[in-house]
This record gives C-alpha cells, structure tokens and sequence, in this order.
C-alpha cells in the first residue's frame, strides 16, 4: 500500500496508482492522476469517467466492450480519449480499482 | 511488480486454424495487447481464413471428433460416437459461443472491430488466399491486407517483437 499527495491531501494507492478507496476521489483529484498520465481531461472524458464509476460502484465488470457499447462512447472514441491502454488509465483516473478483465 | 525494462511492445500472431478455440485464443491475444497499449498484428494462414471470410466467420464449429478435451455437461467423458451424430457439433459449438458471450466475449466479426478500433491490424496469408481461391472482396471489412510471410516479418521487424503461432 502507498499513498500519494494530490491537492494536499493524502490519498492511499495501489503500488500502481490506483486509489484505494474510491469515496476519496473527487473531479480535482481526476485531473491531477490524468496530468500524470499526459492527459487533460475535457467534458467528454469526464462522461465516460462518471459511467465508469456508476457501474463499477454497482460491482459491475468492465470490458472495453461494454464500454463500446455503452452509449456514452464508442470502442474507437474509448481509445482516442485514453490513448495506450484505455481501460487501465481511464479506471486509474475515475479512482477505482484496476479492471481484472481479459476483454 | 512487474519487469518494465524490456516490455513487449509488439505481438505478430499466427492463426491457421478455423476452430473456435484456435480462432479465439488468437483474437483474445491480440485484443488484449491492443488493451495494454502493445501493438497487435494477426495474421491468418490456412484454415483459419475462415475466421476472417464473410461467409465462414459466423459458423466457426469447434471439434466433437478426435477432441480428447470434450466432456459432456457435468464432466463426464464424451463419447465420440455422439460427436459424429448430425447437429451435435453445432449445438456444442453453439453452446460454446453462448457462454462465452456471458463472459462478454464478442463473435468473432465484432471482435475485430474491437482489436482494429484500438489499432490492431489484421492480415490475411497471400499463399493461403490463393490457394482457396478466395478475393479481397471475400473478407472482412477489417482484413487490412492480403500479405506475403516476408511482409509478415518486415511489419514484426524493432526490438521487443513476439511471434506466437497459436
């Protein structure tokens, strides 16, 4: 377990990153993770952020292809928004856990 | 943790078979490299054009015959004989295609829209292509080209580079 310092507050991690504790996420601290990751964040990635979080705080699985069909985004829009590795950053910056999912 | 000081940074996959497990084992490889931001070429060769043929790619079977791996529901052994019975190995395969579909893994036409939509690239074997007989126009919308083996290793060519021949 780490802990990181974003906006002066102090945050537990994953060894990877990933927040802990997904009620510590605020929008300010999703701007700040995706700084780290070279992206900022606009309207549109903030729309997929918040589906992410709703189904995840379900305890709901995510897919890069329920993503895609999400309504929100389409898979192409997904990777343009989160380049690299979609659903790591995007998970990352929303302040969940790291998807385990093999699709 | 895991060793970040030589990342695979590129995956050729190989598939020459038409088999479900064959076709999906190469589609689960390649969607996930695509997934971590690894760049994802299959190529398909033989057989397993039929994976990417517009014809074949919905109706892949997997094998009931000669399949020491099929076991009836509950794990009992399968006896062969059943295997050879008509429509037995489409309800398996069917029955295959459903729980995977549970898993939320995609048929195969929509998996390459997802590995091509995260940049993947699918080839089709020039040999094999002209040995079926078949046409650009046969293929997927997805099929990027039809390739030579040296064109394969000229776009497998920079270091951190894996061939897997599924």
């Amino acid at each position: 377990m780490a802990e990181k310092v974003y906006l002066g507050k102090t945050i537990s991690v994953t060894d990877e990153g990933y927040l802990t504790d997904a009620s510590q996420w605020t929008k300010e601290i999703a701007l700040e993770i995706a700084k780290e990751e070279g992206l900022t964040l606009t309207d549109k990635h903030f729309a997929v952020i918040d589906y992410i979080r709703e189904r995840v705080l379900k305890g709901e699985a995510l897919t890069i292809r329920s993503i895609g069909k999400s309504g929100v985004i389409d898979t192409k829009g997904f990777y343009e928004l989160f380049p690299g590795a979609p659903l790591k950053k995007a998970t990352k910056i929303a302040g969940v856990a790291k998807p385990v999912s093999c699709v | 943790m895991a060793n970040l000081d030589h990342p695979i940074k590129k995956v050729m996959i190989i598939c020459a078979k038409a088999n479900i497990e064959d076709v999906y084992a190469a589609l689960v490889m390649a969607n996930g490299a695509v997934m971590e931001g690894i760049e994802a070429k299959v190529f398909f060769t033989f057989f397993g054009l039929d994976a990417i043929t517009k014809k074949q790619m919905k109706k892949l079977h997997t094998a009931t015959v000669g399949n020491p791996g099929m076991r009836m529901p509950g794990g009992l052994p399968f006896p062969s004989i059943l295997g050879m019975l008509p429509g037995v190995e489409a309800g398996v395969s069917a029955m295959m295609k459903s729980q995977m579909e549970k898993l939320d893994i995609p048929p195969v036409d929509e998996f390459l829209e997802l590995i091509t939509a995260g940049g993947g690239e699918i080839y089709a074997c020039k040999l094999a292509v002209e040995m079926f007989k078949l046409k650009k126009e046969d293929f997927s919308e997805h099929v990027k080209d039809i390739i030579t083996i040296g064109q394969f290793y000229e776009l497998a060519a920079g270091e951190g580079t894996q061939i897997i021949f599924t």
